[in-house]
């Protein structure tokens, strides 16, 4: 199993606005690179990749929730 | 006169309201989210209210929270700062409806300038001189050519409901016009529910000039003018007044058309009218008129000795005006920085985090508004502002002199600031000599990225 961390403290979106689907669903497949979610700061949006490719991503970051810089965002298996 | 009065920000601006309200013995009810609650506005306010988690949008956006706070402390007045609710004629109206006095202008006022097309209608019809382009809403791609033969190339494709710097689209040609014209009108109904759109010439090199205004409804003076052209990604970075690129004559007709504008559309409070500047040709013309009391307000009120802040409270407490125009006058030259929380070696990548150390500029002819103070954290979920530094001096290139000494006093540890950027537009000849435009500074940092990496 493998976790996704937060790069950057700030607010986590799931998705790139809000009339958008979410970047991933729980349970689907991630390659490395792809984009899960953005962390907006002050104001500017970062793009959060997964590092390593995995399956059956778990969200534990919901969508808007402030986060600190190193917390998990989410499992991999 | 109010009595208590609720500052819906947060911030330097909540610490700046805070401030004006007690000096006029006017009790203070701060807000504030979970993220700020150990912040400078609600230490320094009488009162402090929770109301919401961090995200601006379940706090300081929250208008019902709000609200309530206001009826659970006994305000009679709210202040709305700038940003956040501060330009939403809904928000205006609500503190009306709930009894309660807005420190700014009416709803009906706000939507009038907040529509873009209609703000250019007022000022066109006040005799206020706009850019060449559409009279008002462009409605479809053909109505859009028949623009073109009065603004030419290059041309500006704004959203109606736009503003800040948000929303524009530039088309070099005919072909670039038919790609984004579509594109933009998407782009609006999406950002900002309004897929209105209208179009304006642009002016190559224009410095950004703004007059300040008061005004209680029926009368109005103006404060003079601002210069604001130093800008990155058309956010405003360093501000001055009065500006060295108008003579007195312009000057005079620019600040006159302000307070035509204020009054024709019955206007109360602070305000800003903003225009473009064109050097060559020697002509103002009107952008948009920002119902708020602004970032920069500070510059004019070291020359001019006036407390906007407190001058906006009296009106509202139902004061006239107790300046008259003729009393205006402007001493020496001012010059704002903004120290965001920004690396300027990385692109200007936000940078929160805690202040580990402060030391604050002093003496004379310096002034710093900010919400810092030693271990201070500085939350991600907001604008990058930390602080604003303020001097003052006889003229342009002492007040120049003054900014380096004053920023060579400052420093934050624990953070990167944008102070390195200020230091070095201080040394450049360009800045000394006041020879910019809007887009200047872009230019600037592409030249000069490496010096800032360094």
């Amino acid at each position: 199993m493998a976790q996704i961390l937060s790069p950057l403290p700030g607010t986590f979106y799931r998705s790139a606005s809000p009339d958008q689907p979410p970047y991933k669903a729980d349970g689907d497949a991630v390659s490395a690179g792809d984009v899960i979610g953005l962390i907006e700061v002050m104001k500017s949006f970062h793009e959060v990749r997964a590092e390593t490719a995995g399956t059956n991503i778990r969200f534990l970051a919901d969508n808007e929730d402030p986060i600190m810089a190193g917390a998990p965002i989410a499992d991999l298996d | 006169m109010l009595k208590k009065l609720l500052v819906a920000n947060r911030g330097e601006i909540a610490v700046r309201i805070i401030r004006a309200a007690q000096d006029l013995g006017i009790a203070t009810v701060a807000v504030y989210s979970a993220a700020d609650a150990e912040s400078l506005h609600v230490q320094l306010a009488d009162e402090a209210v929770n109301i919401g988690p961090p995200a601006a949008k379940k706090s300081y956006l929250n208008v019902e929270a709000i609200l309530k706070a206001a009826r659970d402390t006994g305000c009679d007045s709210v202040h709305p700062g700038y940003g956040f609710l501060a330009e939403n004629a809904a928000f205006s109206d609500a503190v009306t409806g709930a009894g309660l006095v807005f420190v700014g202008p009416s709803g009906d006022a706000i939507r009038m300038m907040g529509d873009k097309v209609s703000a250019r209608s007022a000022a066109a019809a006040a005799g206020v001189p706009v850019v060449p382009g559409s009279a008002g809403r462009v409605e479809g791609l053909k109505a859009g050519h028949e623009v073109l033969t009065a603004t030419g190339f290059p041309v500006m494709i704004k959203a109606a409901a736009g503003g800040g710097g948000r929303g524009i689209r530039i088309a070099n040609s005919l072909a670039e016009f038919e790609q984004a014209f579509p594109q933009a009108e998407a782009e609006a109904l999406a950002a900002f529910g309004d897929g209105g759109l209208y179009m304006e010439k642009v002016i190559g090199k224009a410095r950004h000039i703004e007059v300040q205004v008061l005004a209680d409804g029926s009368d109005a003076i103006h404060c003079y003018e601002r210069e604001c052209s130093l800008q990155r990604r058309r956010q405003k970075v360093w501000e001055e007044a009065p500006s060295r690129a108008l003579s007195d004559r312009l000057r005079e007709e620019l600040c006159a058309s302000a307070v035509a504008l204020a009054k024709a559309v019955k206007y109360s409070g602070a305000g800003t009218v903003e225009y473009l500047y064109d050097d060559e040709a020697d002509r103002f013309y009107f952008i948009e008129m920002n119902t708020r009391i602004q970032v920069e307000h500070p510059v004019t009120e070291a020359i001019t000795g006036i407390d906007l802040v407190a001058e906006m409270l009296r009106i509202a407490g139902g004061e006239k005006l107790r300046i008259r125009q003729g009393d205006v006058s402007v001493k020496g030259h001012a010059i704002e920085v903004r120290l965001n929380a920004e690396d300027p070696a990385k692109e200007f990548a936000p940078f929160p985090g805690q202040v580990a150390e402060l030391r604050i500029p002093g003496g004379p002819g310096v002034r710093f508004d900010s919400m810092l103070y030693q271990g201070y954290q500085v939350p991600p979920f907001y604008d990058s502002l930390l602080a604003k530094l303020i001097v003052h001096a006889e003229t342009r290139e002492a007040a120049i002199v003054r900014l380096i000494r004053a920023l060579n006093e400052l420093k934050i540890g624990g953070l990167k600031t944008t102070k390195p950027l200020f230091l070095a537009l201080a040394a450049d000849p360009a800045v000394r000599a006041g020879d910019v435009h809007t887009r200047w500074l872009e230019g600037w940092l592409i030249e000069n990225a490496a010096a800032l990496a360094g």
